[in-house]
């Protein structure tokens, strides 16, 4: 896919998890419109996947740690062919298999994720694994910037170095706020990139609401032999639309009938401007 | 449902009133301080606040810290993450070492629904039951967890809270009444058979007791808001005075109140029994009251049960 149509994939993206989000009366919104970017480069752009062979040895692997983000996960893998589209609509009601966090009962879902902070241990595992086994297959993982809080986190950044597993991507959704507020005020991190740098990873900063620079930071990796890459990617919780954008409450708050219709119109002019440029067939 | 008030609020406002003359009384939350409902806590006494981040064994730690040190900490966070995640540092840092310490576990039981298994806390009562020195105390209804929360302020040693997220219909008339940690409270009177509940499922074993009593069954029903240290004394009474046991829990059939209740009926005087509860799988993914019914935890369900028990 071209730059002008994963942008308007992005943007399609949010307008399916929007619709997804305001049918069920419930999900985590501003983290998933937050990192649909960071989705929408690896889904249709970076990653070695086949969704008619979701268990393909050979494919790359991608671990929500920040499973509460599962939505835009949900839209895109549906988009991707892993399951109907149709299911979409069941998400969170009685007896679903897509249930607010990543399941692996669904196809494409490697592991169950929801609580913070498993995500990166898994993903050292993962690699690791392909390393022994002399695959291609690299493991990406998207982390929250909140969840940097938990020690688990940092437990296996230490071994994702020691084992020299430059198949690693770690991924790191740096909105800047969790639940309660800024992550500044709840629990600072910063110096956050001195600190992934300090357990020996390759940071690489990036704009990450870009699909561009998204896709020439994953492109890059691994830009050093023996080293796993820290993607930081410095993204807006709420992005795409307008009025949710840097707002806390948006972390779990539903879209109302009207919220949902301005939404929905934003993001179709997004797309509609890049149709117009003539830029998507 | 007339009752609006969720029980994570009441101890909110239950701490609000008690901390205004007990500058001892801390308030820790990891990133959950609105789930928890502990915003207005936090914005009236910041001092005794502490925010630690999304880190729950970090939370248990400091708050072990802070009791050896003569605080008063209550940990609020979601009951799934608190009361396993940290289990290590409960068994240790709390227990073990008899540290003071309060540990609200909130949105307990499936009331995260369609969070799923990751987000439930079924398992969190057959984990704390493990740990010697750790009581465990699941309140009824906003009456009983408005006098729990006084009572555990004046309580020395380590507890284990577990709520729900939701408002739950009262099962009390008021908070007239004495709240002894460690007491069953009858909560009806009965001849036939007991049921026995803990926490948010006393409402439906009193539901269950109205239904039996117009089929002609008495019922007795005891609630068991304490499950460790627990009431041996009433259970043996019960089985020996009614003969026949239901137990009603929102938690895994296996190490819970169920069980707790079975290991002494078992030994002291063996009476028929059924066990009600989460079965041994991650729970359907749904609204509490469409899991409850999806796994018969219901008063219809407990009157069957009953019933088929006494013969009818
Ligand atoms: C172990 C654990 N503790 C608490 C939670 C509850 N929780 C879900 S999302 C969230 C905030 C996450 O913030 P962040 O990692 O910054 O993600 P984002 O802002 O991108 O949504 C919390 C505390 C959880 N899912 N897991």
């Amino acid at each position: 896919m071209s730059s002008t149509e994963l942008r308007s994939k992005a943007a399609q993206i949010r307008m399916d998890l929007l619709r997804m989000i305001h049918g069920a009366k419930t999900g985590h919104t501003g983290g998933s419109l937050s990192n649909t970017d960071i989705l929408t480069a690896l889904y249709y752009k970076i990653m070695t996947i086949d969704p008619a062979r979701p268990k393909w040895q050979e494919r790359d692997r991608f671990i929500a740690s920040k499973g509460h983000s599962v939505e835009s996960l949900w839209c895109i893998l549906a988009d991707r062919g892993f399951f109907p589209k149709e299911e979409l609509a069941t998400f969170s009601q009685f007896g679903t298999r897509l249930i607010g966090h990543p399941n692996n009962k669904v196809p494409g879902i490697e592991m169950n994720t929801g609580a913070l902070g498993h995500g990166l241990a898994i993903s050292v595992g993962m690699a690791l694994a392909a390393k022994k086994d002399a695959r291609a297959s690299r493991v990406f993982c998207l982390m929250g910037d909140g969840e940097q809080a938990e020690g688990s986190v940092w437990e296996a950044a230490m071994a994702g170095a020691h084992y020299k597993l430059d198949n690693l991507v770690g991924i790191i959704d740096r909105n800047r706020l969790q639940i309660s507020g800024s992550t500044e005020e709840v629990m600072g991190l910063e110096p956050l990139e001195e600190k992934w740098a300090a357990f020996g990873w390759h940071v690489v900063s990036i704009d990450g609401n870009d699909i561009d620079a998204l896709v020439e930071a994953f492109e890059a990796a691994p830009a050093i032999a023996g080293k796993p890459t820290l993607v930081m990617a410095n993204t807006v919780k709420g992005k795409g639309v307008s009025f949710a954008e840097n707002v806390p409450h948006w972390h779990h708050h539903v879209p109302s009938d009207e919220e949902l219709a301005k939404a929905l119109a934003e993001l179709e002019a997004v797309i509609s401007s890049y149709t117009q440029e003539g830029q998507v067939q | 449902m007339a009752n609006k008030i969720p029980n994570r609020q009441v101890i909110c406002e239950t701490l609000v009133t008690l901390a205004q003359e007990d500058k001892d009384i801390m308030v820790l939350a990891s990133d959950s301080r609105g789930s928890a409902a502990m915003a207005p806590f936090a914005n009236a006494y910041p001092e005794q606040f502490v925010e630690v981040g999304i880190a729950e064994q970090n939370i248990v730690g400091i708050s072990a810290g802070l009791a050896h040190s003569g605080k008063k900490p209550f940990v609020t966070s979601p009951a799934c993450f608190l009361s396993m995640r940290s289990i290590e540092q409960i068994k240790v840092d709390v227990a073990y070492s008899g540290t003071n310490v309060k540990l609200v576990g909130i949105s307990g039981g499936v009331s995260y629904g369609a969070l799923g298994m990751s987000h439930h806390s079924v398992q969190d009562i057959a984990v704390a039951r493990a740990i010697p020195g750790l009581a465990i105390i699941l309140p009824a209804d906003r009456h009983e967890t408005k006098r729990m929360t006084e009572a555990l302020v004046q309580h020395e040693g380590g507890v284990y809270v577990r709520i729900g997220r939701n408002p739950v219909e009262d099962s009390y008339e008021s908070d007239d009444y004495e709240f002894v940690i460690g007491k069953a409270v009858t909560m009806r009177e009965g001849t036939d058979i007991t049921i026995i509940a803990t926490g948010e499922t006393v409402r439906i074993a009193l539901d269950a007791q109205a239904e039996l009593a117009e089929a002609g069954v008495s019922a007795r029903v005891l609630n068991m808001h304490t499950i460790k240290p627990l009431d041996e004394e009433a259970i043996v009474c019960a089985a020996q005075e009614t003969g026949g046991i239901i137990t009603v829990e929102e938690h895994s059939i296996h190490g819970g109140l169920g069980a707790a209740v079975a290991e002494v009926v078992v030994q002291q005087h063996p009476v028929p029994m059924r066990i009600l509860g989460i079965p041994d799988e991650p729970a359907i993914a749904g609204k509490t009251s469409e899991v409850f019914e999806h796994y018969g935890i219901s008063s219809s369900n407990i009157k069957a049960i009953a019933l088929g028990m006494l013969g009818k």
